[in-house]
C-alpha cells in the first residue's frame, strides 16, 4: 500500500492541447479518492497516467516515495478494473484471477489458495470455472475486480468500473466496492462521471475540468462549499438553480422576490453589477409547511408552477423565470460543458411529498437563505464560499475515514483470531 | 479560470516531448507499423508492379519469343494491331456478355439462397452453410470439367434427361456453338461463384435490424414492399461489395473456358486471349499489349463503380 | 413460424443443398464408370469401379497426377504459410497501431486482389524464364502471393480489428512485459483467425490454375489444376473423362474436408472482411 503524489501533471497529445494541464494531487495512503468530470475531462488520462498506460509529458508521478514515470505498468505493482472489465475471453474465471498470480510465478497451491479467498470475499466460488462469456454483467464485474484484489498491489485504480452495470446492480456494486475498499484499507483512485458514486464512494473527490482541478474536496464540501460555478452546478442532483440577481442594500433582488444577505456575505459581493445566485432544490419548501419558527431564516416569494412530479419520497415543482439575456448565455455554456440538455431557465424546487402544490397553479414558495451562494457570472467564482467551515467538513471526513478503517482492521483481526 | 495558470518554472529534467508534438511513443509507433506491414506491402508492390510494368515496356516492342534478334521497338504499334483486330472485339464481347448474365442472374440467385439460409431452421442452417461452401472451395478446373462431361454429348446426361425441351435432342452438341458453348460456361460460374454471393448477402441481410421490419410490419408494408424499401436500401453497401468483386472476378474469367472450350468457336475472353498469344504464340509484345489493355479495362469497371456508385470500399470493409 | 412456412423453409433449404453438391455427385458418379459405360447417357454408372483410382495412382497416369499433387500441396502449404506469416505482423498492424499509411496499405491489397491474374502471367512469364524460376517451385510461390496476401491481410486485419485490445494492457497492468501479454492474450485472441485466414488462403493458391499452367512446362512443380488441364490434351489415355474425373475428386476431396470441419469459421472470414466494419 502506497500514497500517490502527482506533482504539476501534464499531457499532452500530438496536436499540443493539454488533455490534463498542471495537476497535483496528494492521495493518501488508504485514501479512497474519486476523480470526476464531465467526459473530455482528463480523469481516465490521469487515471492512465497513475497506472503507465499513457506518458506523462511532464511532471512527476510519485507512488509510495518512489519516481515511477519511466516505470513500465508491471513494475508500478498497481491493479486496475477496465471500464469493459477486460476479462481474458479464453480464460476460466479462476484463470482469469489467478493471471497476475501466474505472471510473478507464484507457486500453485499459493495460486489456489488466494484465488479462491478472492473469490469467496466477492461470492464467485461456483463460477470458478466458467468462461467469462458465460457470467453476467455483475459477475463479470467481479472477476474483474478479484483480478485487482488478488495481487498485493500497491493502490486500486478504477476506470469507471459500473457504467455497464443497470441501475439496480449499480447500487449494489457501489455499496460492495466501498465495503472492501474500506476492509482492505487500500489506497483506491476511481473515475467516474456518475456524481453519485463520487459522492458515494469517495473519502475525497477531485472535480476536473478540461484537464484542470477545479476542487479537491470532501463530498460535503463539495456539495455545501462550491469553490465556483462548475462545481456547483456539476455536484447535486437535481442540480443547483442559478437565478439572476442583483444587490439593493443587504438583499438580493431576484425572480423568485428579494432575499435578505448577512452583513459578512453581502460585504462579499458587494461592487458588482450582475450575480447569480445558486439555491440548491432542497433550500425551497411549500410554504404552507415550514415551521413558524424557521420561517424567519428565509424569504417567500409566489410563483406559478408548471409541471410537479410526484417521487413518493420526495416531490419537484418546476418553476420557470425570465433571465436577461448575457444570464442565459452563461447558463447555456454551463449546461454544454456539464454535458446536460440546454436547460430551461427553470427553477427546480424540492418540496414535501405530501405538500398540496399542484401544476398550472400559483404558490407560495419559501427559501431558506442561510445556505445560498452567490456567484460572480463573468469569472464562475463562489464569491460566498466560506473556506473554513469547507476545510473542517473535510478534516471530519478525513477522521471519519481513520476511524472507518480502524473499526475494519479490528474486526478483520477479531474474525482472524 | 486557471487554465491561464502558468506551467511551473523550474524544469528539474528536460521535457520528454519533442517540438513537433509527436511523442516518442508515438514516433516509436510509426516506425513499428512500417516494420511490421512493410514486408507484406512490399511483397505485394512487387508481385503486380514489377510484372505490370514490365508488361507495359514489353508491349512497346515488336518480339517473339523464339526470334529474340528481330526484338524492335514499335511504339504503340502493338496496341494498334490489337485494337484494330477484330479478335480483340470478338472477345470484349464474350468478357462482357458473361460478366453481364453471371453477375446479373448470381445477384439475384444469390440473395434467394441468402434469404432462404437467414429464414432457415436453426437445425438446417449448419447443413446450408457447409453445402454452399462446397460450390466455392472446389476448383474452378472441377467445376468447369464437371459441367463440361455434363453436356458433352458423348459423355452427359443432361441431353437425355431435357430431351422433351425443344431444340434440345440426344445428339444436340452443345459446344459446336458459340451460344450454347457460352451458356454453358456461364452455367458453370453461376454455380461455383453465387455462393460467395449469397454469403456477403447473407451478412449485409444479418445487419438489417429486425426491428425495422417489425416497425415496416406495424406501418402496412407487405412482405414484398418490406423487401424493396427496408432490406434492400439497407444493406446497399453488402450489395455493392458483392457486385464489384463479382464484376471484377467475371470479367477475367479464364479457367472454364479454357478447359471448357479452349476458345473455340469464338468464346475466347480477353484474359484468355493475352494467354494465347503470349503463352502459345509467344508473341510476348503482342500478347502484353494486349494484357495491359485488359489491365485497364478492369482498372476503368473499378474506378467507373466506385465513382458511380460512391463504393468506399476502404469504409465498408472496415476503416482505413 | 407456422408449420406452412416452417415446410417452405425447408423446401428451399434442400433445393438449395441440391443446387450445390449435384455436380459434385456427377463427378463422383463420372469417376465410378467403367470405359464402357461413359457414354450411357445417364447419371449413374451401371456398376461402380474403382479402376479410374487405380489409374491416376498406380496406372499410367499416376505419372501426371501424383507428383502435380506433391507440387500442389507442397507449393500450396508454403505460399499460404508466408503469406499468412506476412499478413499477420501487417494485419496487427493495422488493427492496433497508429500510423499514417495504413490506408494505402489496404487500398493497395485491395488493388492488387482486382489485379488481372493474365496480366501478371504474361510478363512473368518472359521474366521467369530469364532468371530460371520457370517451371519451379518458387516461380510458383512468388505468384501465389499475389493472389493470397491482399485477402490474408484484409481477413486477418478484420479479425484483428475485433481483439479487444485493452487487454494487452489489462495484462500489462497485472505484470505481463510485453512479450508475456501478447503470447498469453493476445496470441490465443489471435489464433482462430489466423488458422480462418490461412484455411482460406489456401483454397484461392489450390484454385490457381492461370499460373500454374503458364509457369511450368514439366512435373518439376506442375499443380494438379494444369495437370488435370492437360489430361484432356494429351490423348495418351483411350478415352480421359473418367480418370480426369477420378483426379478431380481426389482434388476435391481435401477442400470438402476443411469445409465441413470449418464451415463456421470460413464463412465469418469470407464475410467478416468484406461487409462488417
Amino acid at each position: 500500500m502506497a500514497s500517490i503524489e502527482m506533482k504539476n501533471i501534464v499531457k499532452k497529445y500530438g496536436d499540443g492541447f493539454p488533455a490534463v494541464n498542471d495537476v497535483s494531487l496528494d492521495i493518501a495512503d488508504g485514501e479512497f479518492m474519486i476523480l470526476v468530470g464531465p467526459s473530455g475531462c482528463g480523469k481516465s488520462t490521469l487515471l492512465r497516467m497513475i497506472v503507465g498506460l499513457e506518458d506523462i509529458t511532464n511532471g512527476d508521478m510519485v507512488i509510495g516515495g518512489t519516481r515511477v514515470n519511466e516505470k513500465a505498468p508491471r513494475d508500478r505493482n498497481l491493479s486496475m478494473v477496465f471500464q469493459n472489465y477486460a476479462l481474458y475471453p479464453h480464460m476460466t474465471v479462476f484463470e482469469n484471477i489467478a493471471f497476475p498470480l501466474r505472471l510473478s510465478k507464484t507457486p500453485d497451491d499459493e495460486v489456489r489458495r488466494r484465488v479462491t479467498e478472492a473469490a469467496d470475499v466477492l461470492e464467485l466460488r461456483e463460477h470458478l470455472e466458467r468462461k467469462p462469456a458465460n457470467l453476467s454483467g455483475g459477475q463479470r464485474q467481479r472477476v474483474a475486480m478479484g483480478r485487482a484484489i488478488v495481487r498485493q498491489a500497491e493502490a486500486f485504480l478504477f476506470d469507471e468500473p459500473l457504467s455497464n452495470l443497470d441501475a439496480k446492480l449499480r447500487g449494489q456494486m457501489r455499496t460492495e466496492i466501498s465495503r472492501l475498499q474500506r476492509r482492505l484499507g487500500i489506497t483506491t483512485v476511481y473515475v467516474t462521471h456518475d456524481q453519485t458514486e463520487a459522492m458515494t464512494l469517495g473519502d475525497r473527490v477531485c472535480v476536473l475540468r478540461k484537464g484542470v482541478i477545479q476542487q479537491v474536496a470532501s463530498p460535503r464540501e463539495l456539495y455545501e462549499q462550491p469553490v465556483n460555478l462548475f462545481v456547483a452546478g456539476f455536484i447535486g442532483s437535481p442540480p443547483m438553480n442559478f437565478l439572476p440577481a442583483t444587490l439593493e442594500g443587504d438583499a438580493l433582488s431576484t425572480p423568485f422576490g428579494s432575499i435578505r444577505l448577512d452583513e459578512a456575505r453581502a460585504a462579499k459581493v458587494r461592487g458588482r453589477d450582475l450575480l447569480l445566485v445558486g439555491i440548491r432544490p432542497e433550500y425551497f419548501e411549500d410554504a404552507s409547511l415550514v415551521d413558524e419558527a424557521k420561517r424567519h431564516v428565509g424569504s417567500t416569494f409566489r410563483a406559478r408552477v408548471d409541471v410537479t412530479e410526484w417521487l413518493g419520497d420526495s416531490q419537484y415543482a418546476y418553476i420557470p423565470y425570465e433571465a436577461p439575456e448575457a444570464i442565459r448565455e452563461k447558463l447555456r455554456e454551463l449546461s454544454r460543458e456539464l454535458d446536460s440538455e440546454e436547460l430551461r431557465t427553470q427553477a427546480v424546487v424540492s418540496i414535501d411529498s405530501t405538500s398540496r402544490i399542484r401544476e398550472g397553479q400559483e404558490a407560495e414558495i419559501w427559501l431558506d437563505a442561510r445556505k445560498i451562494h452567490v456567484f460572480d457570472p463573468q469569472t464562475g467564482e463562489n464569491l460566498t464560499r466560506d473556506a473554513d467551515a469547507g476545510a473542517e467538513l473535510t478534516r471530519l471526513a478525513t477522521q471519519d475515514r481513520e476511524a472507518a478503517q480502524e473499526a475494519a482492521r479490528g474486526a478483520t483481526a477479531v474474525g482472524a483470531a | 479560470m486557471s487554465q491561464t495558470t502558468l506551467p511551473p518554472v523550474e524544469k528539474t529534467r528536460p521535457v520528454s516531448a519533442p517540438p513537433s508534438g509527436l511523442s516518442d511513443k508515438s514516433k516509436a509507433e510509426r516506425k513499428l507499423g512500417w516494420m511490421l506491414a512493410g514486408p507484406a506491402f512490399a511483397v505485394m508492390l512487387l508481385v503486380t508492379a514489377y510484372p505490370i510494368a514490365q508488361a507495359i515496356y514489353d508491349s512497346l516492342f515488336s518480339y517473339r519469343l523464339t526470334d529474340p534478334e528481330n526484338k524492335s521497338f514499335n511504339g504503340l504499334e502493338n496496341y494498334w494491331v490489337v485494337l484494330s483486330d477484330g479478335l480483340w472485339w470478338q472477345a470484349i464481347l464474350v468478357t462482357v456478355f458473361i460478366t453481364v448474365v453471371t453477375v446479373a442472374v448470381e445477384l439475384v440467385l444469390g440473395f434467394a439462397l441468402a434469404y432462404v439460409m437467414a429464414k432457415a431452421l436453426r437445425t438446417l442452417r449448419p447443413v446450408l452453410r457447409a453445402a454452399i461452401l462446397i460450390p466455392y472451395a472446389v476448383i474452378t478446373v472441377v467445376s468447369a470439367y464437371a459441367w463440361q462431361f455434363a453436356f458433352d454429348v458423348n459423355t452427359g446426361f443432361v441431353n437425355s434427361w431435357f430431351a422433351w425441351l425443344p431444340g434440345v435432342g440426344t445428339d444436340t452438341d452443345w459446344f459446336g456453338d458459340r451460344w450454347t458453348s457460352l451458356l454453358v460456361i456461364c452455367l458453370a460460374e453461376i454455380w461455383k461463384t453465387t455462393p460467395f454471393i449469397s454469403l456477403l448477402l447473407l451478412a449485409g441481410l444479418a445487419q438489417v435490424p429486425e426491428v425495422l421490419q417489425e416497425a415496416a410490419k406495424v406501418d402496412g408494408a407487405t412482405a414484398w414492399q418490406r423487401l424493396w424499401r427496408v432490406t434492400i436500401p439497407n444493406m446497399k453497401a453488402a450489395i455493392m461489395v458483392a457486385l464489384l468483386f463479382r464484376t471484377l472476378d467475371a470479367f477475367r474469367i479464364f479457367d472454364s473456358i479454357f478447359i471448357m472450350t479452349a476458345g473455340a468457336n469464338q468464346t475466347e475472353s480477353v484474359s484468355f486471349l493475352a494467354y494465347r498469344q503470349t503463352i502459345t504464340r509467344v508473341e510476348i509484345g503482342l500478347g502484353s499489349a494486349v494484357s495491359v489493355l485488359l489491365f485497364l479495362s478492369v482498372v476503368l469497371i473499378a474506378f467507373g463503380f466506385i465513382k458511380a456508385f460512391r463504393v468506399d470500399l476502404a469504409q465498408t470493409r472496415g476503416e482505413g | 413460424m407456422s408449420t406452412r412456412s416452417k415446410v417452405w423453409w425447408w423446401i428451399g433449404g434442400v433445393l438449395i443443398v441440391i443446387y450445390c453438391l449435384f455436380p459434385i455427385a456427377w463427378i463422383v458418379s463420372l469417376s465410378l464408370k467403367a470405359p464402357a459405360d461413359v457414354s450411357n447417357s445417364s447419371f449413374l454408372p451401371t456398376s461402380a469401379t474403382w479402376s479410374n483410382y487405380e489409374e491416376i495412382f498406380t496406372g499410367t497416369a499416376s505419372d501426371l497426377f501424383l507428383p502435380a499433387l506433391r507440387n500442389s500441396f507442397g507449393i500450396c502449404l508454403i505460399a499460404t504459410f508466408i503469406s499468412c506469416l506476412l499478413s499477420m505482423f501487417a494485419a496487427y498492424a493495422i488493427a492496433r497501431l497508429d500510423f499514417p499509411g495504413k490506408r494505402l496499405i489496404l487500398s493497395t491489397a485491395l488493388a492488387v486482389a482486382i489485379f488481372p491474374v493474365i496480366s501478371i502471367v504474361t510478363p512473368l512469364f518472359n521474366v521467369w524464364r530469364q532468371i530460371g524460376l520457370y517451371d519451379t517451385w518458387l516461380g510458383l510461390i512468388i505468384p501465389y502471393l499475389s493472389l493470397t496476401l491482399p485477402i490474408s491481410i484484409w481477413t486477418m486485419s478484420a479479425f484483428f480489428r475485433e481483439i479487444p485490445w485493452e487487454m494487452e494492457q489489462a495484462a500489462q497492468v497485472d505484470g505481463a512485459t510485453t512479450w508475456q501479454a501478447f503470447r498469453k492474450v493476445i496470441v490465443p485472441l489471435a489464433a482462430p483467425g489466423v488458422f480462418t485466414t490461412a484455411i482460406i488462403a489456401f483454397f484461392i493458391a489450390w484454385n490457381d490454375f492461370a499460373y500454374g499452367i503458364s509457369l511450368t512446362s514439366t512435373d518439376a512443380s506442375r499443380p494438379v489444376p494444369a495437370a488435370l488441364g492437360l489430361f484432356s490434351g494429351a490423348s495418351q489415355f483411350e478415352d480421359p473423362t473418367t480418370v480426369i474425373a477420378a483426379a478431380a475428386v481426389i482434388v476435391t476431396i481435401p477442400v470438402v474436408v476443411l469445409v465441413l470441419l470449418f464451415q463456421r469459421r470460413i464463412v465469418a472470414g469470407l464475410t467478416n472482411g468484406a461487409v462488417k466494419g
